[in-house]
C-alpha cells in the first residue's frame, strides 16, 4: 500500500512552505515540471490531448491491479509542474479514494491561479478527466 | 519638433495604473487586448446613472430628453472623430465583432451569392474570418487569403490577383492585433473597388492610434471597439457608406428599429435606428462621449511621436535579450511587440510576469491562421500605450530576464 492522498498533500504543503518568496516557490514547480516523468510518445496522442487555449496537455490513465496510473505531460513547464504534483498526489491509488479526493493542497500552496485560468492551461479539465478516468475504471 | 507629453500628469487621470499587483506596481502592456480608462470616463458613466438615467428617444420627459440629447452626442462626436458626412452612418453595436456579423449577415447576405468570392487576410483576427465563412458556407461563396511576408507585410501583389468580379468584399484590419503590422488600407481600398469589391476595415486595432479618414479612404465600411478607444466595453460603431447602408436589410427585428409595426406588415425605421434594434448601451455610449473627448485633448502628434519612442526603445531592448525574437517586423507598425524566446512556452513567460506585476498576452491573440503560418503554438505580446513608461519598459525587460533565467 502507497501514501494516503492527504499524507501526500501534506508532505507537498510542508515542502512549499519551506519558501518565504513567489520566486522560490516557482522554482521548485519548474523543477517539479523538469523531472516528471517522461510520457511515452506512444500515449501523446489526439485522443488523449486536452486543449488549453494557450497549451496543451496529455493525460494517459491505466489500471494496474486495483490501481489507476497517471502519465501527463504539457508543452508548458509550470503546467507540468502542477501536473507533475497532481500525478504524485492521486496516481496509484484506487477509483474510489481518487472520487473522494479533496485536492485542497493547491490553494494551500497558493497555487489556486492555474485552476483558476480554466481556458488557458487545461489543468481544470485535466483534473476533470483523471475523476472520469476513476470513475470508469471502478 | 512636436509638442511633449506631460506623462505623470496623463498617468494621473488613469486610477487603474496606480496600484500593486503581487506586491509590485503594475506594469500594464495589454493595451491591444484593451484600452485602461481616464477618470473622466467613470465620472460620465457615474453622472449618467445619478442624475440622467431614462430609456431614449421615445420618452417625452426631462430624463428622457437629458438622456436622448447626451446619447446622440456620442453618435455626433464619433461622426466628427471619423470625418463622416452624416451622424446616420454611424450605428452602435456592441463592439467590433457585433459590427463585422452585422454586415455579414444584412450586406453579406444580399450581395453575396453561389461562386462569389469573399478575401480576407493571414493577419486577421478570428472575427474577421469566421462571420465570413459563416456567410460564404451558407451561401455556396469561397473565401481567399492575402498572404503574409515573413516580416508581417500583406502581400499586395498577391491581392492584386485574387482581385476579380466574382469578388464582392475584401475585409481586411487596419492594424493587426497580433503583430502590429499597419497595412496599407487605402490601397487595398482602391483595388477591391477597381473591380467592384466592397471593403470593410477592422480598427479595433488602429483607432487608438492612428487618424481615420472615412471619406478621405473612401470606406465602405469601418468597424471598430469603444474599449479600446479608452471607453467603456460593450459599445462599438459601425460607419457604412449610407447608399450601403440603406440598401442593407435589417439585422435584428425589435423595438427602435421599426416604423410601424402591424400583423399586415412592417416598415422600418431609418438610420441608423434601422440597426440600433432593442434599448442600446446608453450609459456606455454617453461614457465613450467622455473617452474621446479626452483622447481628442491630447496634441496627437505627441501622442504618435510618445507611442514611437516606447516600440523603438523596447524593440531595441529586447533585440538585445539572448534567443528572443520578434515576431512581426513590418516597417509599419504601432507599438506592439510579439516575441518568442527559444526553447520556452510563451505562456510560462506570462504566469511569471504577471508574479513581477505586469500584464503582457500570451497565446495565439485569436489569429491562429497567423501563428500557422509562422509555425508557433502562440506569441508573448506586449503592447504599448501613450500612458506607459520609459522606466515601465526598464523593468519589463529587467523581469523578463529574470523570468527566462528560472525557466531556462
Amino acid at each position: 500500500m502507497g501514501q494516503a492522498i492527504n499524507d501526500i498533500q501534506e508532505e507537498l504543503i510542508e515542502e512549499f512552505g519551506l519558501f518565504d518568496d513567489w520566486a522560490d516557490k516557482y522554482e521548485y514547480l519548474i523543477d517539479l515540471g523538469k523531472k516528471l516523468a517522461p510520457m511515452s510518445d506512444a500515449y501523446k496522442t489526439e485522443e488523449n490531448v486536452i486543449k488549453g487555449c494557450q497549451s496543451r496537455v496529455w493525460l494517459h490513465a491505466e489500471k494496474q491491479g486495483d490501481l489507476v496510473v497517471f502519465q501527463a505531460d504539457s508543452e508548458a513547464i509550470i503546467v507540468k509542474g502542477m501536473i507533475s504534483m497532481l500525478i504524485r498526489v492521486l496516481s496509484n491509488h484506487t477509483p474510489a479514494e481518487i472520487l473522494a479526493a479533496d485536492l485542497y493542497f493547491i490553494d494551500q500552496i497558493g497555487m489556486s491561479q492555474h485552476l483558476a485560468q480554466t481556458r488557458s492551461n487545461g489543468l481544470v479539465s485535466m483534473v476533470k478527466q483523471m475523476q472520469h478516468y476513476a470513475l470508469a475504471f471502478s | 519638433m512636436a509638442e511633449k507629453l506631460n506623462i505623470d500628469q496623463i498617468r494621473a487621470d488613469f486610477p487603474v495604473l496606480h496600484q500593486q499587483v503581487n506586491k509590485a506596481p503594475l506594469i500594464y502592456f495589454d493595451n491591444a487586448a484593451t484600452t485602461q480608462k481616464p477618470k473622466a470616463v467613470m465620472d460620465a458613466l457615474t453622472a449618467y446613472y445619478e442624475h440622467d438615467n431614462a430609456n431614449i428617444h421615445r420618452g417625452i420627459h426631462t430624463l428622457a430628453e437629458r438622456a436622448t440629447t447626451a446619447y446622440e452626442l456620442t453618435r455626433k462626436k464619433l461622426a466628427a472623430f471619423l470625418n463622416a458626412p452624416s451622424t446616420d452612418q454611424i450605428i452602435f453595436t456592441s463592439g467590433t465583432t457585433a459590427g463585422i456579423n452585422l454586415v455579414a449577415q444584412t450586406f453579406g447576405r444580399a450581395n453575396v451569392g453561389k461562386g462569389d468570392q469573399i478575401i480576407v487576410s493571414n493577419l486577421e483576427h478570428h472575427s474577421n474570418i469566421v462571420p465570413w465563412q459563416m456567410i460564404a458556407e451558407e451561401k455556396g461563396a469561397e473565401i481567399k487569403v492575402i498572404p503574409v511576408s515573413d516580416q508581417g507585410v500583406l502581400d499586395i501583389e498577391a491581392l492584386k490577383g485574387l482581385l476579380n468580379p466574382k469578388v464582392k468584399l475584401v475585409a481586411v484590419n487596419h492594424v493587426s492585433n497580433a503583430i502590429g503590422t499597419i497595412n496599407p488600407i487605402a490601397e487595398i481600398i482602391s483595388l477591391a473597388h477597381a473591380v467592384g469589391a466592397k471593403v470593410l476595415i477592422d480598427g479595433a486595432q488602429s483607432v487608438a492610434h492612428l487618424a481615420v479618414d472615412v471619406l478621405a479612404l473612401d470606406l465602405d465600411f469601418f468597424v471598430f471597439s469603444a474599449h479600446k478607444l479608452f471607453g467603456p466595453t460593450g459599445v462599438g460603431v459601425l460607419y457604412g457608406k449610407r447608399e450601403l447602408l440603406e440598401a442593407m436589410p435589417p439585422y435584428q427585428g425589435g423595438g427602435e428599429m421599426i416604423k410601424e409595426v402591424s400583423f399586415s406588415g412592417t416598415t422600418y425605421n431609418e438610420l441608423p435606428y434601422k440597426f440600433e434594434a432593442g434599448t442600446p448601451n446608453i450609459a456606455d455610449v454617453i461614457a465613450f462621449g467622455a473617452a474621446l473627448d479626452y483622447v481628442q485633448a491630447i496634441p496627437a502628434e505627441a501622442l504618435a511621436a510618445q507611442e514611437e519612442a516606447l516600440l523603438a526603445y523596447a524593440t531595441e531592448k529586447l533585440q538585445s535579450i539572448p534567443g528572443l525574437k520578434i515576431v512581426g517586423t513590418a516597417p509599419e507598425k504601432i507599438a506592439v511587440i510579439s516575441f518568442v524566446v527559444d526553447g520556452v512556452h510563451p505562456q510560462d513567460i506570462g504566469v511569471l510576469l504577471d508574479k513581477f506585476g505586469i500584464a503582457i498576452r500570451t497565446g495565439h491573440h485569436c489569429a491562429q491562421p497567423l501563428m500557422q503560418r509562422y509555425d508557433l503554438v502562440g506569441t508573448c505580446r506586449a503592447s504599448f500605450s501613450f500612458y506607459n513608461t520609459f522606466v515601465e519598459i526598464d523593468r519589463f525587460v529587467l523581469c523578463l530576464e529574470k523570468t527566462l533565467q528560472m525557466l531556462q
